[in-house]
């Protein structure tokens, strides 16, 4: 596909040209920053914005507490004291990276969920949302890693029971146990290991959000009527669009100053309100806390793990079926990673040709199920494993799953989507109706407001 | 699709109430103990510590407490730090000297210096308090949703002052332990034997000795010993949110210029 049409890079002085034939640099960040953007986007477009922010964020605040902590089991914890008490401004780098992994997560989620309300993943996106979950599932494993740092009680035992869920993979699992936490439970070399990787995977994932953006630079944004612009001609595509700067870097950056507006509000007042106490407790392998909690962006997934049990007739036959191979703890296994996994492949699964769910009756109403559904697995996530929240963590995992495998495929079928408008600019100016010419029309003629 | 701007925002402002609320939804057990909403001057955005609170909840850990628990991760200097106790380069060698530490270069024990740390005592098997104030939760709930949390604060400081008045005396003897009922102890028996009565203590600064003050005070004083960087992290808040809240403001008023002529589009 042709990306849309729009004035490139001319170099222009002397110097401009001499590097412009060597090397194209300065045309390509133009070309990124003057994309045509759909005119028509809402405010659920800032969040790709706000986790930029984010990433640049935790890279920076987190090279600089690397530089004053050590990780290893007998200082791990006191050197994090030693920046929350020594370390000129050190509370508040580690308050800002603590609570911006929570801010990280909070963009992400309503990215994701916009994305699937309005069809951001369907063709020719697929390859943006792939990478987009890609970048998700590092982020997961990037906070997971990060939080064994502290080398508090939440963290070791989080550790504990994240890591041993691989020990449940059939035939390999303990030996792929082990070479995660270097040896046969969590000590120094898993501290070590993790203190690496947590450093090199922010990395990667910045890699992974260039290739991100440079594929939705290529097929151009989805907008909330999911209408494609115009490409026709240059001018056409103008009808339906906006350079990227200045206008959506400026809405963008307004809308970041009013997260950061809560942000630091929750950074200076209550800073600790995400964590969990126990976390202030050092790491003792003797003692088990009462409740093993994650951190609260892992307990929707923590819920569909806990949620089949043995006692799921479904488990029973595939255990069945598999002879054992896959057990209840496996089987919990797949469940967390295959409900985003059925997330990844939602492209195949929506059947609809209709792209943004403000045409699609049906969907809209089950995707506010999917969204209450998530909130109640997050909450059933911290509740402890007993009834009535064992049943209501099945039947909330259930729907999740029968979303993208049975409600995405058949909607398309069963639905019958409203009326799409033909161009975007159709949708902007009856939102924002074009004005008359005052000189030109006499006043009876003005649009009401 | 006025519709589905209803649901494109209503997205956007749950993800912005959940972020204050419900996010901090790990309180699950509790139990049966009762924390009391005591009230401390450090609470709220604006509160800030009592340093004469501080000073008397030092003078009841180093009467009482120290005998059993350690504070080792707060170095003895910072009882001189603004915004904390306060105390004179003087005061705080003075009070250094109490303390006998471990120097491992001598082989042997000396007076303690201010840029030493408060000893680490191990013998009675007693937490370390440091962070004791962090390291619990006063209130929880309702329904693991963290939104008490969210209106009382995390209750650290609480906790410990209702710990420290919820014992009813009695007490029970199990394998060799006798246990103390404490309303406030998660499980009601604890190991720890009332540390306070009421009047263990007199403040130099004439105030009330109650059991009730001696608890809050030590409170408030292992509230600083677990976060003395608070007042300086309120007023960074504090400062950032104005900032923030201006900066907004004038980013709006850009955000609207520049799109105007785009959404009139006056002929």
């Amino acid at each position: 596909m042709a990306g849309i049409p729009h004035d490139h890079y001319e170099p222009g002085s002397k110097g401009e040209k001499w590097l412009h034939r060597r090397l194209p640099i300065v045309g390509l960040l133009y070309d990124t920053i003057m994309l045509p953007t759909p005119k028509n986007l809402n405010w659920m477009w800032i969040w790709g914005a706000v986790l930029t922010f984010c990433l640049a964020l935790q890279i920076i605040t987190g090279i600089v507490l690397a530089m004053h902590y050590t990780p290893h089991v007998d200082q791990a914890f006191a050197s994090v004291e030693h920046i929350m008490r020594n370390v000129n401004g050190g509370h508040m780098l580690r308050y800002l990276h603590a609570n911006g992994a929570s801010l990280f997560f909070i963009a992400v989620y309503a990215h994701i969920f916009r994305g699937l309300y309005y069809g951001s993943y369907k063709e020719p996106r697929e390859v943006t949302w792939i990478i987009g979950m890609l970048i998700y599932v590092l982020m997961m494993a990037t906070a997971f890693m990060g939080y064994v740092l502290p080398w508090g009680q939440m963290s070791f035992w989080g550790a504990t029971v994240i890591t041993g869920l691989f020990g449940a993979v059939p035939f390999i699992g303990d030996a792929l146990q082990t070479l995660l936490l270097g040896g046969p439970a969590v000590d120094n070399a898993t501290l070590n290991r993790f203190f690496s990787l947590h450093y090199l995977l922010p990395f990667l994932i910045a890699g992974l959000v260039i290739v991100h953006i440079w594929a939705f630079h290529t097929t151009g944004n989805n907008n909330p009527t999911g209408v494609e612009v115009r490409r026709g001609s240059k001018e056409e595509a103008e009808k339906d669009t906006v350079p990227f700067w200045p206008y959506y870097i400026i809405k963008d950056v307004f809308a970041l100053a009013v997260i950061m507006v809560i942000f630091f509000a929750v950074v200076g007042f209550m800073p600790n309100y995400l964590g969990h106490p126990d976390n202030y407790i050092e790491a003792n392998p003797l003692a088990t806390p009462a409740h093993i909690v994650p951190e609260w962006y892992f307990l929707p997934f923590y819920a569909i793990l806990r949620a089949f049990t043995a006692d799921v007739w479904v488990v029973q036959i595939v255990s069945f079926l598999t002879g054992g191979i896959i057990d209840a703890k496996f089987f919990g296994v797949l469940a967390m990673f295959g409900a985003i996994l059925v997330m990844a492949i939602a492209p195949w699964l929506d059947t609809s040709s209709v792209r943004s769910a403000r045409y699609r009756p049906m969907l809209k109403l089950w995707f506010a199920i999917l969204v209450i559904d998530f909130i109640l697995l997050m909450w059933l996530g911290a509740m402890p494993a007993e009834e009535p929240y064992a049943s209501l963590s099945l039947i909330a995992s259930a729907y999740w799953f029968a979303y993208f495998l049975v409600i995405l495929p058949l909607l398309g079928v069963l639905e019958k989507p409203l009326p799409q408008p033909m161009t975007i600019e159709e949708d902007f100016n009856k939102k924002h109706p074009p004005k008359e010419a005052i000189v030109s029309s006499s006043p009876t003629e003005l649009p009401a407001e | 699709m006025i519709n589905s701007m209803f649901v494109g925002k209503s997205i956007l402002n749950f993800f912005v109430v959940f972020f204050l609320t419900a996010a901090s939804s790990f309180a699950a057990g509790g139990g049966n103990n009762y924390v009391k909403d005591y009230k401390f001057s450090f609470e709220g955005p604006f509160g800030s510590f009592d340093q004469n609170q501080l000073q008397r909840g030092l003078k009841v850990y180093t009467e009482i407490c120290s005998a059993c628990h350690g504070l080792k991760y707060v170095p003895i200097r910072t009882l001189g730090d603004e915004g904390g106790l306060g105390y004179s380069e003087d005061q705080v060698r003075a009070y250094a000297e109490n303390y006998e530490i471990f120097d491992p270069e001598l082989d042997d024990y000396r007076p303690a210096k201010p840029t030493d740390h408060f000893p680490e005592i191990v013998d009675a098997g007693a937490p370390d308090l440091s962070l004791m104030a962090k390291a619990r939760a006063g209130f929880h709930g309702p329904m693991g949703t963290g939104i008490n949390q969210f209106v009382k604060g995390i209750g650290g400081a609480e906790y410990i002052a209702s710990l420290l008045a919820g014992y009813t005396g009695e007490e029970k003897e199990e394998f060799g332990t006798v246990f103390y009922e404490n309303t406030a102890y998660p499980g009601r028996w604890i190991a720890m034997a009332p540390p306070l009565y009421g009047e263990d203590v007199d403040f130099d600064d004439g105030h009330s000795n109650e059991l009730k003050y001696e608890a809050m005070d030590v409170a408030a004083f292992l509230t600083w010993a677990a976060e003395p960087k608070m007042m300086a992290r309120k007023h960074v808040g504090l400062r950032a949110v104005l900032f923030l809240i201006l900066l907004s403001a004038l980013l709006y008023a850009t955000n609207k210029t520049l799109w105007a002529p785009i959404k009139k589009r006056a002929a």
